[in-house]
């Protein structure tokens, strides 16, 4: 079963699935396998889980950075991989991913202002005064003064280095920009500011936004609707308050519940939930449900049957054979 | 070994004292640039008990990773020069021979750095690497080796480890690997470890599995943790004490309890402030005004005055780390006077209200 796409979908992802050869070549590491959602235009769209699970494949794999190896993913309805060339190109500009480490994104013997103007240079955007234009607005935008262009990365700190790569991905008007743990080397103060800019941003200029987290506070921060996933696939789906507050899933409970939380100890509770055992393998994955090897609720059908992605609540999925169970119970 | 008391949470723990296992006096570090000398950080003043949980934080670029490196004189090239001292068990690590160093390095003091796959060698099994580890230390026989290494892989949580000590790095998850890491940076039984953003990089179950790990370390074998972090959960829910610095330099050293429940210094308070967690949700989230001084134009006395709600004429004096009673020590010159709201304040009001215990 799949989500109905609605008309206000900017990306629709129908069974996604992604393969990479393991490197003895005897094998693939099925990364992402069979995953479906719609990201509505101008929402944010958080998407957290189980490292390794296939989070940054999925975002490379919306922006085109990858094929996937099944199923489909269309953009504002159209399938970009059948566009001709040309066209395929300039419509890429639209649909940008921003990286944790901005040292990796910014060539370290161009100055910050030439950086900028890279892309809209290699797009061969407007006259050279308005790419210019262009590039000085972006670097407004982000609060980063005219003076730095001047700069090399090595002279800026991390937290402005970041404004760079966000000023990159702007110049070129994108209508969705994939942020990949973009904050999580940002210290709290520099990561507040960083996530006001993507709100105000997101509000001025209509951006849509997938965003990528192990930060359970950031991500319930500025999401609208959160998807988790483990394995390869996601195990549930919905609206922010819901799935932080009310989590459906057993592998959302217990994420939720290991977030460290800068409290005293007096105030900290003791619920969390320790998962037990070790994380499978996306080679060979366990039969069923794919949680059920650290499930505490497993039962014996969930070995043998997959749960199906059902909307359990209005726009709440979830994979699991007991979610509607009120009270789960260890057997 | 003579039996130290493992650090209590809480205020009555006392900074250092002298039964420090690691006292650093005066450390700075100065780097050559292009545009010059460059003091990268100055003053900074620190002990660590022995089993002590001692989180760093502190804003992006403020020092907290080169003072680690700087402890295991693993600073880059360009270093221009290190002042000061660094006591550790009867030797100053900052002065030593070479020689001594590498006796140090690895054996009683290691440290783990945030991406764990650099740090492992692709082209040998993960045993091999925890195995030779050990061997170049201690010289014991390459059976003994692996018996032990098997037997660290169990204590850090890796299933079945004779079924993984002969796999190759890529061959593991993000999590095992961070894991493998943590078990050769403890094969040889240290006194300190260093950690830093030892987690950042994984899902907050895994988190949640290594700082256990650690925290049980610290009380069963009484190393002492060394933990660079910017996520204050993870300092609260890990460490008995707390270090925050700002620009190159210690301003506050308190309990973990007491740094979350009253912070002594402007900076303190204004990072428990910037917090999601105690956020309204989807509101503008608040963050310190203005930007840290480039080191080039640092002011006179309080660095942070520029950005302090409260500087008042007479900040701009040359300052030091002063003592606030019970252990605790912040570089404020109007701590006495200030009463800044700390986590409690904002938790009432935000999603993390629902966390908190009932009492
Ligand atoms: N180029 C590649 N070749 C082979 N395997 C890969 C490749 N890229 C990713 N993988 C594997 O695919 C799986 C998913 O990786 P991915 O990077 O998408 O995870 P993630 O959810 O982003 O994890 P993290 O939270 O650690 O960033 C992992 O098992 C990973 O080892
Ligand atoms: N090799 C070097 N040459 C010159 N300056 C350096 C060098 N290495 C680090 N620095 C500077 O020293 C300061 C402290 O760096 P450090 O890496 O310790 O910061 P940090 O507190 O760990 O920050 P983050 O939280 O971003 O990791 C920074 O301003 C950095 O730019
Ligand atoms: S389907 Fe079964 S194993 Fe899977 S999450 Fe639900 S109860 Fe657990
Ligand atoms: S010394 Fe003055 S400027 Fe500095 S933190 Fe204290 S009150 Fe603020
Ligand atoms: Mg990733
Ligand atoms: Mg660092």
């Amino acid at each position: 079963m799949t989500p109905q796409a609605a008309n206000n979908a900017i990306v629709s992802v129908r069974d996604l699935q992604v393969g990479f050869q393991t490197t003895d070549r005897r094998a693939i590491v099925k990364a992402v396998d069979g995953v479906s959602f719609d990201v509505r235009r101008g929402e944010t769209f958080g998407i957290i889980g189980e490292s390794g699970s296939g989070k940054t494949t999925i975002g490379r794999a919306l922006v085109f950075l990858l094929k996937p190896s099944g199923g489909a993913i269309l953009h504002n309805g159209v399938d970009p991989l059948a566009m001709p060339r040309q066209q395929f190109q300039s419509h890429r500009r639209d649909y940008q991913i921003i990286f944790q480490d901005p040292n990796a994104a910014l060539n370290p013997r161009m100055t910050i202002l030439s950086s900028v103007l890279e892309p809209l240079e290699l797009a061969r955007a407007g006259s050279k005064a308005e790419r210019l234009q262009r590039a000085h607005e972006a670097m407004d935008r982000v609060g980063l003064p005219q003076d730095l262009g001047e700069r090399y990365p090595h002279q800026l700190s991390g937290g402005q280095k970041q404004r760079v790569v966000i000023a990159r991905a702007l110049t070129l008007r994108p209508k969705l920009i994939v942020c990949d743990e973009v904050v999580a080397a940002l210290d709290m103060s520099i990561r507040g500011d960083v996530l006001n800019l993507f709100a105000e941003l997101q509000r001025d200029l209509g951006l849509t936004y997938v965003f990528i987290t192990h930060d359970l506070a950031v991500v319930s921060h500025i999401s609208e609707r959160i998807a988790v996933m483990y394995l390869g696939r996601f195990v549930e789906l919905g609206p922010t308050e819901k799935v932080s507050e009310r989590p459906l899933h057993p592998y959302t409970q217990a994420l939720l519940s290991a977030e460290p939380r800068p409290l005293p100890s007096t105030m900290r509770g003791n619920n969390r939930i320790v998962l037990q055992g070790e994380i499978p393998s996306p080679i060979d994955p366990p039969s069923g449900c794919r949680f059920r090897t650290r499930c505490q609720y497993a039962q014996a059908v969930c070995a043998e049957k997959t749960p199906d992605w059902r909307e359990l609540m209005p726009d709440h999925w979830v994979a699991c054979h007991f979610a509607d169970r009120p009270n789960f119970s260890p057997n | 070994m003579a039996a130290a008391q493992p650090a209590q949470r809480g205020s009555e723990v006392v900074a250092g004292g002298p039964q420090a296992l690691m006292s650093v006096r005066g450390l700075g570090i100065r780097f050559k640039t292009s545009h010059g000398v460059w003091q990268a950080t100055r003053k900074i003043d620190f002990d660590i008990a022995p089993g002590e949980r001692v989180g760093i934080v502190g804003e992006s670029g403020c020092g907290k990773t080169i003072t680690g490196l700087s402890i295991l004189r693993l600073l880059p090239n360009n270093l221009a020069g290190l002042d000061g001292s660094i006591h550790f068990d009867g030797t100053d690590l900052a002065s030593c021979s070479t020689r001594e160093m590498r006796a140090i390095r690895g054996r009683r003091i290691a440290m783990i750095f945030q991406e764990p796959m650099s740090a492992l060698d692709p082209v040998f099994t993960v045993g091999h690497q925890i195995a030779e580890t050990l061997r170049v230390h201690t010289g014991v026989t390459k059976e003994e080796a692996r018996e032990r290494t098997l037997e660290m892989l169990r204590r850090v949580g890796i299933a079945s480890p004779e079924r993984r000590i002969d796999d190759y790095p890529h061959q593991l998850s993000g999590g095992m690997r961070q894991r493998v890491m943590i078990a050769a940076s403890l094969i040889c039984g240290p006194q300190l470890l260093i950690a830093d953003e030892p987690t950042t990089a994984l899902d907050v179950t895994v988190q949640a599995q290594i700082l256990e790990l650690l925290r049980d370390l610290s009380e069963t074998s009484n190393t002492a943790l060394m933990l660079i972090t910017h996520d204050l959960g993870v300092v609260a829910e890990t460490c008995t004490r707390m270090i925050t610095m700002y620009a190159g330099e210690v301003i506050e050293d308190a309990a973990v309890d007491d740094a979350l429940v009253r912070p002594l210094h402007p900076y303190t308070s204004g990072l428990l402030r910037s917090l999601p967690h105690l956020s309204p949700r989807h509101g503008k989230l608040p963050s310190i005004p203005g930007r840290v001084p480039s080191i080039m134009d640092m002011p006179n006395g309080c660095r942070f005055k520029a950005r302090c709600a409260h500087a008042v004429a007479g900040c701009e004096k040359e300052q030091a780390l002063l003592d606030a009673g019970n252990g605790r020590k912040v570089r404020c010159w109007r701590f006495r006077e200030l009463d800044l709201p700390g986590a409690l304040q904002h938790a009432a009001t935000a999603p993390i209200a629902a966390m908190v215990a009932s009492p």
